[in-house]
Parts: C-alpha cells; structure tokens; sequence
C-alpha cells in the first residue's frame, strides 16, 4: 500500500520532470541538428558574426572583471558585517534579477545615454558610452554582477570567522587572512560566480540593445539577421553561438566538478 | 602576568561586566562556568578578537587594550579546532612562523620538536579533514605553540573529546604548562577538568565573576548557592546562623551543626562528601559534629560508595570500600557523620 503510494508520486514527478527537460532541449538540439554542419560552418566564416561573438566574449570577460573588482568586496562586507540598511542592499543586488531587461537598458540610458546624468559630461571629454563596448559592459554588469556577488558571498559566509580569528591571533594581518585562507578557500564559489556571471552576460541581450545597438554583439546579430533576412539566415550563427557556448559551459562544469580539495568525505 | 582591570563587554543582548583578574607567570587559570555565562566572549576579547567597551588589558605590564589580534601574542585554541582545510598539519602548524617570516630551517626544527611533543609526527603530511577529533586537537594546540606565545587562551578543548582522549589531552596540556613555561587560561564548564588542571578558578556566571580563588578554596567554600550547586556541593543545606563560644551554630529541620566560620542570620550550609567520616558507633574526637543517621542508599561509584545518610535531613557520604566491609554497612543500619567545624562552609 505505502509502496504503490511512494511510487504514484515518483512517477507523476518523473513525468513532470522530462516534460520539463523536454521543452529545454528540444529546441537547442533541434536548431543543432537542423541547420547542418556545413551551414554552421559558413557562419563561423561571416566576418560579422565572428566579430559579433567576438564582442560578445570581449565584453562579458570585462564585464565579470569589473563585477569580480567591485562585487568581490561588496560580497565580504555583506558576509562579515552587520550595518545597518543591510536588508536594503541585498535587495539592491538583486533587483536587476526582477527587472525586465528593456527596463534596465532604457533606465542605464537614461544614465549613461549622451544626454544622461553621467553620459553627458562625459561626452564632453570624448567619451562615448551608449552605442559603444563600454555601454555593452554597462548593461551586461547590471544584470549578471547580482550572481558574482551572491555566489561570493556563500562563499565568505561558509568560512567560520573564528577560522580567520586564529589566523589573525598567529600573527596574521587582515590582509594576510584574506590572502592565505579567506580567498584560497571560497576560490570555487569565486570561479562559479564568474563564470555564471560571464555566461550572463554573454546571454544578455535585451539591455544591451537598448543601449548599444552598435557595436553588435551576438544576440543583436542573430536578431537583426532575423528581422532583415528571416529564420533561415539567422539559424546557422543562432547555432554557433550556441555550440560555443555551450561547450565553454560543459568544460567549466567539469573543472569545477573534479575540483573538490577541501570538501569533506 | 595577565591583568585584566574592569572589563566590559556588550555583544548583542549578552554583556561582561566589570570583569578583573590577574594571572600569574606559569599559572593554569581556568575559568568555569554554565553554557552562555560568556566564557568564550571574554577569552576572545582577551585575544582581541572584540574592542573593549571599557577597561583595560595588561602583559606583563604592557598596556595591550588597543592592539590587534596579531601584534598581541596569545595563542588561541577553539573547541573546533578551527583548522585551515586549505593546508596540510605541517602547514598549519608553521602558518605562524610563516607569516612572520622566520627562517624554513627554523620553522621546520620547532614544527618537528611540536610534532614530536603532541605525538602527531605521523600525520604531518595529511589534511584537516581526514584527521580524528584528538589529533585535530593536538594540531590546533601545537599550531598555537608555534609562534611561542608567553598566554595561550583553550576554548573548552576538552568537551569534543571522548574519555580516553580527554585524559591523555589533559596530561598534554599539562605538559605544555610546565614545559613551555606558558600561562594558560582554560574555560570549561566541565568541574573535573577544572579539578584536574587548574591551580586557580574563576566561576563566572552571566557575564561576571563570582568567585576567584584557588581550585581547593573554591570547591570547598563556594561563596554562594549559585557557585555551591555548579561546582556540585552535594550537601547543601538552609538554616539559621548564631554565634556561639567562638563559633557559629547553624539549626535547620532539628540538625544542629557547628562551623568556625564568623556569620549569623538566614544562611546556606555546604559539606563536602569527602570531608565526612562515617562510623558504626558514636565516637570521641575533637570533631565538632557527630550526628545520628540511617543509611539510605549506597551507590558504588568504583573507588568509593556514595551513601545518603538520613540524619533528618538526606547527607551524602563517601566511604571506601575497606571501611564498608570493616564496619559492615547495610542499608536502614544506624551510623554516627563526624566532621569538623572547620568543613562546615557557611554563606549568604
């Protein structure tokens, strides 16, 4: 009796699980498999969509940088201290994970845009944001830094602070800890984080669009193939970019899945 | 040696207060007291973990209130070991001497006399995390030598530990008081540990120090009801005091019992088991008390038999198995409790 009840729900999980897996793959193995090696292939020679990956990559690798430079410390101050409006910045980090991303891209600029509060003075010295790789990094870290800080900071918070304590009471200066035992020992939830937050990035495009139509990035290419040309001739880089992508994805994982030094048996 | 003047502490909703003791160069201090009286806030505010709110810190008459953790020397050994996982034995052993930059020949010389000292030689070369509860013990001592610290504070090391390692880590740690020459603070709330290691005690109780004195005084003339119940006083008792002739005669439920101490009024009265002599007939000496009894219960506690004892009110008794058999005790037998006023601990 109890048997056959555990195994109705196993199955109606089982069930509602590959429907799910189902809706995921299909469409990634479809577009794989239907457009053809040899028109993929042509893709990867379009001088324009190689340089709209390539954008893409130079971009989102900027972008996590600068997440890692400023969410980083962010992530250890979260973790360590308790201040007051604390709530309000965890709430802060997370809200470009709730807005819709025309939102953040219209919002940024209205901000960095050639007549925006900080795009216009610096127009007046020459530099450009909007319609530029830097308004790319800026929409790119609006919505994908939330992930390198969160993930950092599980990280800092699964290291007990008495740990740096003794390392501290053994001489140990502040800088010393973070160096020594604070960072080597929250490295994988760093990499995670960066990696989830590049792999964002890259992904990002909604944003990006509205603030940087040019220089394009790969989503914005695939687009406006489509618009212009329609789904055949937008297919075979949609294809590309999704091999690329998904085998840096697959080999990151495998790193970091044989990367298990400190965990315990 | 260590000499802390009027220290106070808040930390959330728990605070030290007015907390002052000094220990001596060598000594072993342990400090005693329940889970949440705030033993491990004060031993790490001492390392300098926290700020102090007020008071002041001494080494050796060096003012060290405001130093950082690591310009203050003190060694530190948590309950949890607190291990870098990060690292192998052998290094977290010479994290200290690493990160001051001393030199590999001597790091190596002083990480091989620590190892050989703690009996963990073997396992240099292994993580944290494959290691037994004692050893990881045993490394967090030695890496807490390793910088030769003139005061190493122990958080509770004992109470992770099972019976056999705790004996062994006990004659350790005295090891390394007498060897080393370090003076040592130890909180516990485990009364053995603090019976078998301390040569002073302090109870501290919600944030301040009851009682400071050596282990002997301490356990045999607690200060209050508090300090008698958690040291584990079995005979305590609650009467009225009067001076008499020099000395102070205490009456509760129709027990008279005379104690040299100097007190009158509403007062508690402890004895310590070991202090009373059990005999099968009345006896002359220069004992104060000797009271009638009948034996209630005996418990065999291995060494010894612990006996209740009805005089009118339950008494607890030790007596050794040579004298049960030389005097034939039985239960519901009638025996004569003789102790001396000077056993008789009176307090408010």
């Amino acid at each position: 009796m109890m048997q056959n009840k555990v195994d109705k729900v196993i199955l109606i999980a089982s069930i509602a699980g590959a429907i799910l897996i189902t809706m995921l793959l299909l469409p990634i193995l479809n577009i794989l498999f239907s457009v053809g090696v040899d028109k993929i292939f042509e893709a990867a020679m379009d001088k324009n969509a190689i340089s709209a990956i390539l954008t893409s990559f130079e971009a989102a690798l900027i972008a996590t940088f600068l997440s890692f430079i400023f969410g980083v410390p962010l992530a250890y101050i979260m973790a360590r201290k308790n201040f007051y409006g604390k709530s309000i910045i965890e709430s802060i980090v997370d809200l470009p994970i709730v807005i819709p991303h025309t939102v953040a891209g219209v919002a940024l600029l209205m901000v960095f845009g050639r007549n925006g509060i900080i795009g216009a003075p610096l127009d007046n010295i020459g530099v450009r944001i909007s319609d530029s790789i830097l308004g790319i990094v800026a929409a790119m870290m609006f919505v994908s830094a939330p992930f390198l800080i969160n993930q950092a900071r599980e990280g800092f918070e699964s290291i007990d602070p008495r740990m740096e304590n003794v390392a501290m009471s053994l001489g140990a200066t502040r800088t010393q800890v973070l160096m020594t035992i604070t960072l080597p020992l929250s490295i994988r939830n760093l990499l995670v984080g960066s990696i989830m937050t590049w792999a964002r990035a890259i992904s990002e495009f909604g944003a990006v669009i509205v603030i940087a139509y040019f220089p394009m990035v790969a989503p914005t290419y695939i687009y406006s193939k489509y618009i212009e040309q329609g789904l055949v001739a937008s297919a075979p880089i949609a294809a590309l970019l999704l091999i690329i992508t998904v085998t840096i994805f697959v080999f990151m994982r495998i790193i970091l899945s044989r990367w298990r030094a400190y965990d315990k048996d | 040696m260590i000499k802390i003047e009027n220290l106070s502490k808040k930390w959330g909703s728990f605070s030290l207060k007015n907390i002052s003791f000094n220990v001596r160069k060598g000594e072993y201090f342990v400090i005693l007291g329940p889970t949440g009286s705030g033993k491990t806030l004060l031993l790490e505010t001492i390392a300098g973990f926290h700020k102090v709110d007020d008071g002041r810190l001494f080494i050796d008459g060096k003012d060290i209130t405001t130093l950082t953790p690591n310009e203050r020397k003190i060694g530190f050994v948590y309950q949890d070991y607190m291990l870098f996982p990060n690292m192998s034995v052998l290094d977290n052993i010479a994290y200290g001497l690493r990160v001051l930059k001393e030199d590999e020949r001597k790091i190596d010389e002083r990480v091989k006399q620590l190892a050989d000292m703690l009996s963990i030689s073997h396992i240099l070369h292994r993580y944290p995390y494959n290691l037994s509860g004692g050893e990881q013990q045993r490394v967090a001592i030695a890496r807490a030598l390793a910088i030769q610290p003139k005061l190493l504070l122990l958080d509770e090391p004992l109470s992770a530990l099972d019976e056999m390692l705790r004996m062994r880590i006990i004659k350790d740690l005295k090891k390394i008081n007498r060897e080393e020459d370090i003076t040592m603070i130890h909180v516990t709330h485990s009364r053995n540990d603090a019976i078998l290691l301390a040569d002073r005690i302090a109870v501290i109780k919600d944030g301040s120090i009851m009682q400071i004195g050596k282990t002997e005084e301490v356990f045999r003339k607690p200060k209050n009801k508090f300090i008698a119940e958690f040291v584990g006083v079995e005979n305590l008792f609650r009467g009225e005091a009067k001076r008499t002739n020099g000395l102070t005669l205490f009456k509760t439920d129709g027990i008279e019992l005379y104690s040299s101490m100097q007190i009158e009024g509403d007062v508690y009265a402890t004895i310590r088991p070991e202090d009373i002599i059990i005999s099968d007939k009345k006896i002359k000496s220069s004992a104060r008390n000797c009271i009638p009894g009948v034996i209630k219960e005996m418990i065999d506690m291995g060494n010894v038999i612990r006996a209740t004892v009805d005089c009118g009110i339950p008494f607890m008794v030790n007596i050794t198995h040579e004298a049960m058999r030389e005097m034939n005790l039985f239960l519901e037998k009638k025996v004569w409790l003789v102790f001396k006023a000077h056993n008789v601990n009176l307090f408010r």
